[in-house]
Parts: C-alpha cells; sequence; structure tokens
C-alpha cells in the first residue's frame, strides 16, 4: 500500500482531493442546514454547460464552468427574490438550461468528447500540477472563509430573521454563499465529476450531522468522513482498477452507513 | 407619570404597511421609553408582528418613519442592544447540530470585533444561561430540550449582549400553563433588576394585568396606547374581549 503513495499521480489526487472533499463537506453543512443540498446538484449541471462552452470555444473549461457557475448560482437567488420562486424551481430552471446548453454546445463542436466525458465523471489520477494547486489554493479560501464567517453563517442557517434583527447582513451572506457553492462545485468535478458532485457535498455533511452534539463536532465529523473517503477511495481505485469518482462516492457512503448505525446504537 | 421622563428608545411616525396592496397596519404612532414593559396587544392579523417587524427594520413601511434609540432604523448599526426573540422561535430543526451554548453565542455576532476575546465571550453566554436557569444545559444538543426550555435558551440568546431593548413574539406560545407564570416572572426581574425595556407581543391580556407598564393595543390601527391601568378601565379591552379575539389567563 505504501507503494501507492510514492506515486507522483497519486500524491496530486491524495493532495487536490483532501483540500476540495474537506471544502464540500465543511460547506455542504450549511446548504443541508438551509434545505439547499439539491443546489450543488443544479450547479453541477450548469457547470456542464460552462465545460462546454470552454471546450468550445478552446479557452480552459475549469474558467469558463466557474465564470458560468457563479452567474447562474447569482440568477437563481435573483429568481428566488424578485419572482418569488421556491429554491428548486429557480435550480430545476437553471440546471436544465445548462444542461441543455452543454449537449447543443457540444452538437456544435462536432464531437461528445473524450474531454467532456472525462469532466462528467470525473478523472482525478489524472490531474496535474497546475490543476493541483488551481484546486488546493480555492478550496483553501473557501475553508478559510467559511470559517471566518462561521458564526454568522451558522446564524443565517439557524434562525434568518433574528440573524437579521441581530445585524446581521443576511442577503450579503447568501449571495458569499451562492459564490462559494459555485467554486466548491467547479472544483469537486475535478474529483468525482460533475454526475457525482452532489455526493462530495451531501454525503460528509449528512454522515457528520448524525453524531453531532454541537456545530463545531458536526464541521469535525464531515471533514472526517470527506479525509477518509477519498484516502480510501482512492487506494479501493487503484488497487480494484476502478473510476476513483465511484469508490471515492460509495467510501463515503459507507462511512454514512457506519455512522448511522453508531447514532443507532447511541440512541435507540 | 415617571417612564415618560426616561430616554425615548422607539419612535413609531404615521407608519403604514401593505403586504401585496392589503394593508396591515394604517398611520400607526408609538412612542416607547426606556424601562417600559410594553404589552402588545391585538387579535390574529392585527398588524403585531409586522409592527415588531417594522421596529427592527425586517420590513420597510408603505408610508411613515422608524426611530430606534434616536437613530432611523435604516441607519441604524447598534444591533447588539437590541434582544429579539421571533415568533415560533420554538419550531426549529430538532436535528440541527447545535450545543446550547452555541446557540446563545449566534447573537454576540452583533458585537464588535476585538470587544471581546474567547473567555469574555464564555463568560457572558454562561452568564446569560444563568439569568434563565438553563447553565445545566449548556452542552446539551438545542434539538433535544422541550419547547419550554428551547424558549428559555431563546431569551438567553436575545439577552446574552446585555441589550437595552428586548422584543418577544408570542413567546409563551407552546408552552405550558406552570412554565408560563415563571416565565412572565423571569422577564419582570429582566425589566426590573436589568432595566432591559420589553416590548412583548401577546394574545393573552392576563399578563397586562401583573407585569406590564404600558399597553399598545392594535387592530390594524393603534386603538389604544397607555397605561396597563388606563388599559383596564378603556373600551379597548371591553371590545377585544367581547369579539373573543383575546386570551385571558389569570396569573
Amino acid at each position: 500500500m505504501e507503494a501507492f503513495f510514492g506515486y507522483g499521480f497519486f500524491q496530486r489526487a491524495l493532495l487536490a482531493g483532501l483540500f476540495v472533499a474537506i471544502a464540500c463537506a465543511i460547506l455542504g453543512l450549511f446548504l443541508i442546514l438551509r434545505r439547499d443540498a439539491m443546489i450543488g446538484h443544479g450547479l453541477a449541471h450548469v457547470t456542464f454547460g460552462g465545460v462546454a462552452l470552454g471546450l468550445f470555444l478552446n479557452i480552459i473549461p475549469l474558467g469558463t464552468a466557474l465564470v458560468v457557475a457563479i452567474l447562474a448560482s447569482l440568477a437563481i437567488l435573483k429568481l428566488k427574490d424578485k419572482a418569488g420562486l421556491h429554491g428548486d424551481t429557480a435550480i430545476g430552471i437553471f440546471s436544465s438550461v445548462g444542461l441543455a446548453l452543454g449537449i447543443a454546445l457540444a452538437s456544435l463542436a462536432g464531437r461528445f468528447n473524450a474531454d467532456l466525458l472525462s469532466y462528467l465523471f470525473g478523472d482525478i489520477l489524472a490531474i496535474d500540477w497546475l490543476e493541483v494547486g488551481l484546486s488546493t489554493g480555492l478550496a483553501a479560501v473557501v475553508i478559510v472563509v467559511i470559517l471566518a464567517n462561521y458564526r454568522s453563517l451558522m446564524y443565517l442557517t439557524f434562525d434568518q430573521e433574528a440573524a437579521r434583527a441581530s445585524g446581521v447582513k443576511t442577503a450579503r451572506l447568501e449571495l458569499l454563499l451562492a459564490v462559494l457553492t459555485s467554486v466548491t462545485v467547479v472544483l469537486g468535478m475535478k474529483v468525482v465529476g460533475i454526475l457525482l458532485v452532489t455526493a462530495l457535498l451531501v454525503i460528509p455533511a449528512a454522515a457528520g450531522m448524525l453524531l453531532a452534539t454541537s456545530f463545531k463536532q458536526a464541521i469535525l465529523f464531515s471533514s472526517l468522513v470527506a479525509f477518509f473517503s477519498i484516502i480510501l477511495g482512492l487506494l479501493a481505485a487503484f488497487t480494484l482498477d476502478l473510476p476513483a469518482s465511484a469508490t471515492v462516492v460509495l467510501t463515503s457512503f459507507v462511512l454514512f452507513v457506519v455512522f448511522y448505525l453508531l447514532r443507532r446504537k447511541r440512541r435507540p | 407619570m415617571a417612564v415618560s421622563e426616561e430616554k425615548e428608545l422607539i419612535r413609531v411616525e404615521g407608519v403604514s404597511f401593505q403586504y401585496d396592496s392589503i394593508p396591515v397596519l394604517e398611520e400607526v404612532n408609538l412612542s416607547i421609553s426606556q424601562g417600559d414593559f410594553v404589552a402588545v396587544l391585538g387579535p390574529n392579523g392585527s398588524g403585531k408582528t409586522t409592527l415588531v417587524k417594522l421596529i427592527l427594520g425586517l420590513y420597510r413601511p408603505t408610508k411613515g418613519r422608524v426611530f430606534l434609540m434616536g437613530k432611523p432604523v435604516d441607519g441604524f448599526k447598534d444591533w447588539c442592544k437590541i434582544g429579539y426573540v421571533p415568533q415560533k422561535a420554538t419550531h426549529i430543526d430538532p436535528f440541527y447540530p447545535a450545543s446550547v451554548r452555541e446557540v446563545v453565542a449566534m447573537a454576540l455576532v452583533s458585537t464588535r470585533p476585538g470587544r471581546s476575546g474567547k473567555r469574555e465571550e464564555d463568560m457572558a453566554v454562561d452568564l446569560a444561561l444563568e439569568r434563565v436557569g438553563m447553565a445545566a444545559f449548556r452542552d446539551r444538543p438545542i434539538g433535544r430540550l422541550s419547547g419550554g426550555q428551547q424558549q428559555r435558551v431563546f431569551i438567553a440568546r436575545a439577552i446574552v449582549n446585555s441589550p437595552e431593548l428586548l422584543f418577544l413574539d408570542e413567546p409563551t406560545a407552546g408552552v405550558d400553563a406552570a412554565m408560563q407564570g415563571h416565565f412572565y416572572e423571569m422577564l419582570h426581574q429582566l425589566n426590573e433588576q436589568q432595566r432591559i425595556t420589553i416590548v412583548l407581543v401577546t394574545h393573552d391580556i392576563g399578563i397586562v394585568n401583573k407585569h406590564v407598564t404600558k399597553v399598545a393595543c392594535l387592530s390594524q390601527r393603534l386603538v389604544f396606547h397607555g397605561t396597563h391601568v388606563e388599559f383596564c378601565q378603556s373600551e379597548a379591552l371591553k371590545t377585544m374581549l367581547e369579539s373573543g379575539h383575546l386570551v385571558s389567563h389569570v396569573h
């Protein structure tokens, strides 16, 4: 097993995977508590359109995906606020449009190429050092920004009205949360792919919440589930010769089940 | 009257509010002074909660102006001087992973940076929990407390900054009758001993007799504003009781 850690591609995958998964887990906690867990799913579909746009225009797909995802998340917020639509409706509209845009662009390019498929299903073992630098840097920024606004975000998700009456700028925080979600989804796309990025946002956070008796514990447990999902998932991918995206997500689900059983044991 | 010489903390000037073109409040004028314990009474849909939200800047009036501690509410910054327990505060997600301590500390978000370190924060939280008799529960998850216990925690959150002004919107909804007596006694102590000005939205006119110093009675308009003694002799009370919209528990 030690041999795996000696391979450059394994080290790169591990480093990027750990940072991105922990950022997803911490952010996911706030999204779940706001009952906004599916925004990750919706933005992932939008990201597909962004990646296709990048491949079509021959620009770095990570960049176009990031811009398109941020614009879509802001549009979802606006639609919720101004048109009085429920969040899931606004997400449904933009996720479909993003997917349609991706299909149209792929068709215009004349091929549904292998690059696009690698974004759909993730290809973390093929990540290069530049992408590692970008992913770890952005993930670190996401983690720091969340932790710096930890109490305000917690207040927002617990009782938005009381938070406003305490002087919390809730509209600004919602904007921040939307932008952070867009960045995190685009980063998660590199690790597990567009189709499975919701898993990184939802499963570790949901597992962490099962056993936590405080918010700090929830952050710690969620991060630990994310940490072990990446390490064990990558090792499983390598030893069983399976796609890393699938093994990482399946590992996180196994950990979720373990946490669930532990909770049942503690509170029958 | 001694209270009227105190500093004015709230001034509502000719405020009207419409929701989707439906008038909720019309031409409300109200003044609340430091040290007052004001009950805002009225039937369902009379605009009580809306009035509190307008005072807190959560809604913008369609017409008129609101001043908090002498400043227009839009430009008000000293939110750490205000405590608020919203209506249905206990309707929380029972699986929310926060300890009692963390819930109370949420309100410290409005404390100016650098003013309080970790130790001072812990002391403020412990003191607030002691005041509401919940110090022994500080590490419990909030979702595992009863409705009455949660309500006490939310009061602790509202007073953790040692506010000058405390708003409570139907705080005894879901709290059993025995607990309600203790609850109002606790508010009375906060008003008397800590000199916290209290604005209490309630259906329960029973509380008026015992603790409050002033009454504001709403029915889209402000139909009565005065001392509790004046209220007890007023036509407003008679009308409200006859309409059957108010509850009267004997305290």
